[in-house]
């Protein structure tokens, strides 16, 4: 039971990329080729608020529903994991047109081909964690 | 209403309710970071045995595994209940751009160039899912973190890193749409 919001939020991640069409092929050519502002909308609208709501939370030491400090936890400072890995990521998701959330939205919307992506996302994962040690970070 | 739920909602609506979707993660005591999956769906299949990186406390991320069945059932009920499926209204440029590559304009909400069952068994379509996929999961864990993580969450918090990790999705995007589209398609 203690699981059961975490499914409706869930629920309503799928709805939302789904109505958004953000989980689309199309809208992810769009958005790699300046061609729309609906992508960046989006992301846009969501890390206004997030900079807004985050930036309150740190300011009133709001706490969450079990009475905990919120915390925030900063990630480590490299340039060349972030490039690098970031580009490999957006390869694939130019490729696929979907991030890893939307595959799995696409696979409840009813597109079973997304299954073999998805399957494959955690076939890099795996790749990842095993030649991990002799990558530069 | 029920028209305004069955059209594709708009850029504002959408991002409105994402950044809510964080929100409520971090009051729930947890973040908005959904490839960690990936990386938890290798420990529970039983890798951390043999690989050091799947060897974690795994049953701790459980709720976010509940989280991505949920977005499965909400693309269902999306497609069901919510859903016109009339095509994605993309752009002209864009309709006219993929023509080169042999995409039709759009007639629902994915290219059935890629995604058809036709297509995926073909060697060539099935290498470009399977390639897409590959390296999505791969250069999440590289880069610490996907769209959600880095782009919605970290920036949120205004982190460098995932900024910089941003930067590096569309230097990825931008070259594979613009440069390897050509080669491949």
């Amino acid at each position: 039971m203690k699981f059961f919001k975490f499914l409706l939020v869930g629920v309503l991640f799928g709805i939302v990329m789904s109505k958004s069409e953000a989980i689309s092929w199309y809208r992810i050519q769009e958005m790699f080729r300046f061609q729309s502002f609906h992508m960046y909308g989006i992301i846009g609208t969501a890390v206004t608020l997030g900079v807004i709501g985050v930036f309150l939370i740190k300011k009133f030491n709001i706490r969450d529903f079990n009475g905990n400090p919120i915390v925030f936890h900063p990630k480590d400072m490299s340039v060349f994991r972030y490039i690098l890995g970031g580009a490999i990521f957006g390869l694939g998701w130019a490729l696929s047109g979907a991030c890893p959330g939307p595959m799995v939205v696409n696979i409840g919307y009813g597109y079973l081909t997304m299954i073999i992506v998805f399957l494959f996302a955690n076939l890099g994962t795996l790749l990842y964690g095993i030649i991990k040690n002799k990558l530069p970070h | 209403m029920i028209e305004f739920i069955t059209q594709p909602w708009s850029w504002w609506f959408s991002g409105i309710i994402i950044s809510t979707i964080m929100f409520l993660l971090i009051y729930f005591g947890q973040s908005f970071g959904f490839s960690s999956n990936l990386r938890t769906l290798c420990a529970a299949s039983g890798f951390g045995k043999k690989v050091k990186f799947f060897d974690f406390n795994w049953k701790s991320q459980i709720w976010n595994l509940v989280f991505l069945l949920g977005a499965i059932i909400g693309g269902f009920i999306a497609r069901q209940f919510l859903s016109t499926d009339a095509p994605v209204e993309i752009a002209d440029s864009t309709i006219l751009a993929l023509e080169k590559y042999g995409f039709a304009a759009p007639t629902s909400l994915q290219p059935d160039e890629l995604f058809s069952l036709d297509a995926a068994f073909t060697l060539k379509g099935f290498l470009v899912l399977a390639l897409g996929g590959l390296m999505v999961g791969f250069g999440a864990r590289y880069a610490g973190g996907c769209t959600s993580g880095h782009a919605i969450s970290g920036l949120s918090d205004l982190q460098l890193p995932s900024l910089i990790a941003v930067i590096g999705f569309f230097i990825g995007g931008l070259a594979m749409t613009h440069f390897i589209f050509p080669l491949i398609f």
